[in-house]
């Protein structure tokens, strides 16, 4: 009877890991699954300390050694943890991912100092998470040292030779112990300072505003050591949690450099961090950079705000989008979430164009700002949709002289936390001018014809 | 190589590998549609969850023998460092959800 209880504690293990990484991507149920899978972790870690066998039968020893590693580790951990900054929790996680990593490397060095001539499996499998935890642990280090200023950037000349240098010497002095050339200690632990030298030069000439992909990846990488953990034991969790928040952290990843609109490539080769657009100055007449987001991103961003303010154009009138409209208002009024429009004087093809509209639709009248009330409340406002409106938003008329529109009020959308722009596709308004506003960095773009786009975002936002 | 014959031919390993195959798609699978609002949060979950790597240090802790004072000592603060990460993860991860659930109450 107790021989199936380690294997159902694990089997528990497995399965609130997925459950928990399935809730914690779902706004409404992250924070219990962050908690299934702290449960999870817990039975785990308990069950190896009583239940655990070796292949001989014998029982682990040396509890008083684990115990107080777990509670040094226990309490250092919570008060760290609840004591930083909101804002310095990337350069936690990245800390604790390194603790992971170090941890991983510690296992693969106890196990080689065990026995430093053991079957090819077993090596491979030392090896492997002794290189991956170390280039986690020393990459981490890094990242954490730069998000918190203690580490500039810095450029390396021929980074890239030096990284691709190292690579081939870890690859070199693997295949020796691998192969059995030669079984010189010396060989692995020339290994583990090559890997600490890589993890270290690989995150060193990344900039700090990439540095959440970089930890994210840095995650993935702790993961894959953990699941060589799993191999080397043979242990179901190890592997399950391991390769999980590997592939996960992989995808995770390339989802953080799209939300960016940087490509991975970009992030860890291409010169690094520093914008090479043209950071204000209002020059990006053209082809600057804008980003697009998607409805489920749309959906949350206005789920979780308190104050939205819609701004019609022509666009919403076009796509007689006005019914979606008002459907989009009521589900965020019944999520508590404040809804107005703003509404510019020459929005829309005739004066009072978006007025009649939005009350053909039943938008209640007290609802629509005139352009002064609402350019007051905009900088209490957390998000603001424009739904096919253009040259009414547009800032060159208030900044650019040279602008056919310069001095035509608009409605100050900047003020807002978030801009989100529904338009058709990038091409100018009705003026025929440019606008800066698509590629400020508040802005983000949703592509698609204003009805559809509104009736994507309802259903959407029904399930949030 | 037998050791590569042995991945396939060894039920424990293949065994093993199938996990690992199926845990790669199960994680893609899983993630795939995240607002971007939840990619940290997300990040320092999965983090949290690669804390998992405790349970080696556990055993390789409980394994070594009470006179090889190098594997203690690495092995305990193996076994310090994997509940930092454990330990660590869930908690801040904890913290950054609280905010969503502040908003909610806000607004009721």
């Amino acid at each position: 009877m107790e021989s199936i209880l380690l294997p159902l504690s694990y089997l528990i293990g497995s399965v609130t890991f997925i459950m928990g990484l399935k809730m914690l991507s779902h706004p409404d149920s992250a924070r219990k699954g962050n908690l299934v899978a702290a449960f999870g972790m817990t039975i785990a870690i308990f069950a190896t300390i009583f239940l655990y066998k070796n292949e001989a039968g014998a029982s682990l020893g040396n509890y008083p050694w684990i115990f107080c590693g777990l509670l040094i580790g226990t309490f250092v951990g919570t008060i760290a943890a609840k004591k930083v900054q909101m804002t310095a929790m990337p350069e936690m996680v990245s800390l604790f991912n390194g603790m992971g990593g170090a941890c991983a490397m510690l296992i693969s060095l106890i196990e080689y100092h065990h026995d430093p001539n053991p079957e090819t499996g077993k090596l491979v499998v030392i090896i492997l998470g002794m290189i991956i935890g170390t280039v986690s642990f020393a990459g981490s280090m890094v990242a954490w040292g730069k998000l918190n200023g203690r580490i500039n950037d810095h450029t390396i000349p021929g980074a890239q030779i030096i990284n691709f240098l190292l690579f081939g010497g870890l690859l070199f002095l693997a295949i020796m112990l691998i192969g059995g050339f030669s079984t010189s200690s010396a060989f692995f632990y020339g290994m583990l300072a090559l890997a600490a030298l890589y993890g270290i030069l690989f995150v060193m000439p990344i900039g700090g505003a990439d540095m959440p992909v970089v930890i994210s990846l840095l995650n993935s990488f702790t993961g894959c050591a953990a699941a060589f953990g799993g191999f080397l034991y043979n242990n179901p969790v190890m592997l399950t949690g391991g390769i999980l928040v590997g592939s996960a952290g992989t995808i995770l990843t390339i989802l953080m450099c799209n939300a960016m609109n940087r490509s991975l490539k970009n992030v860890l080769i291409g010169s690094f961090g520093g914008n090479k657009t043209i950071a204000g100055g209002g020059v990006s007449k053209e082809g600057g950079n804008y980003k697009e987001i998607s409805l489920s991103d749309t959906a949350v961003l206005m789920a979780y705000a308190q104050k939205v303010m819609i701004i019609p154009g022509y666009g919403l009138a076009v796509a007689q989008a006005q019914h979606a409209c008002h459907e989009l208002e009521k589900v965020l009024n019944e999520k508590g979430v404040e809804v107005s429009y703003g509404i510019h004087p020459v929005a829309g093809r005739m004066p009072g164009h978006m007025n009649v509209l939005l009350a053909e639709a039943d938008v209640p009248y007290e609802k629509l700002k005139e352009m002064e009330d609402a350019n007051d409340e905009m900088s209490t406002t957390n998000v603001v949709m424009i739904i096919g409106a253009n040259d009414v938003v547009n800032p060159a008329a208030k900044e650019d002289p040279a602008s056919p529109i310069y001095g035509m009020p608009i409605l100050e959308v900047e003020k807002a936390d978030h801009v989100i722009v529904n338009k058709r596709s990038m091409k100018p308004g009705y003026a025929g001018i440019e606008n800066d506003l698509f590629y400020k960095p508040k802005t983000s773009m949703l592509f698609g014809d204003a009805k559809k786009v509104l009736q994507d975002l309802v259903s959407e936002l029904k399930n949030v | 190589m037998d050791f590569l014959t042995n991945l396939f031919t060894d039920p424990a390993t293949y065994r093993l590998i199938t996990i690992v195959i199926l845990s790669i798609f199960l994680g893609i699978e899983v993630i795939s549609r995240v607002p971007s609002v939840l990619h940290t949060p997300l990040m320092s979950g999965a983090n949290a969850i690669h804390g998992v790597v405790i349970i080696g240090a556990i055993i390789v802790m409980g394994q070594a023998s009470t006179d090889d004072y190098l594997a203690l000592t690495l092995g305990f603060l193996a076994v310090i460092l994997g509940t930092l990460n454990v330990v660590g993860g869930f908690v801040v991860t904890d913290r950054m959800l609280e905010m969503f659930d502040k908003k909610k109450k806000k607004k009721k």
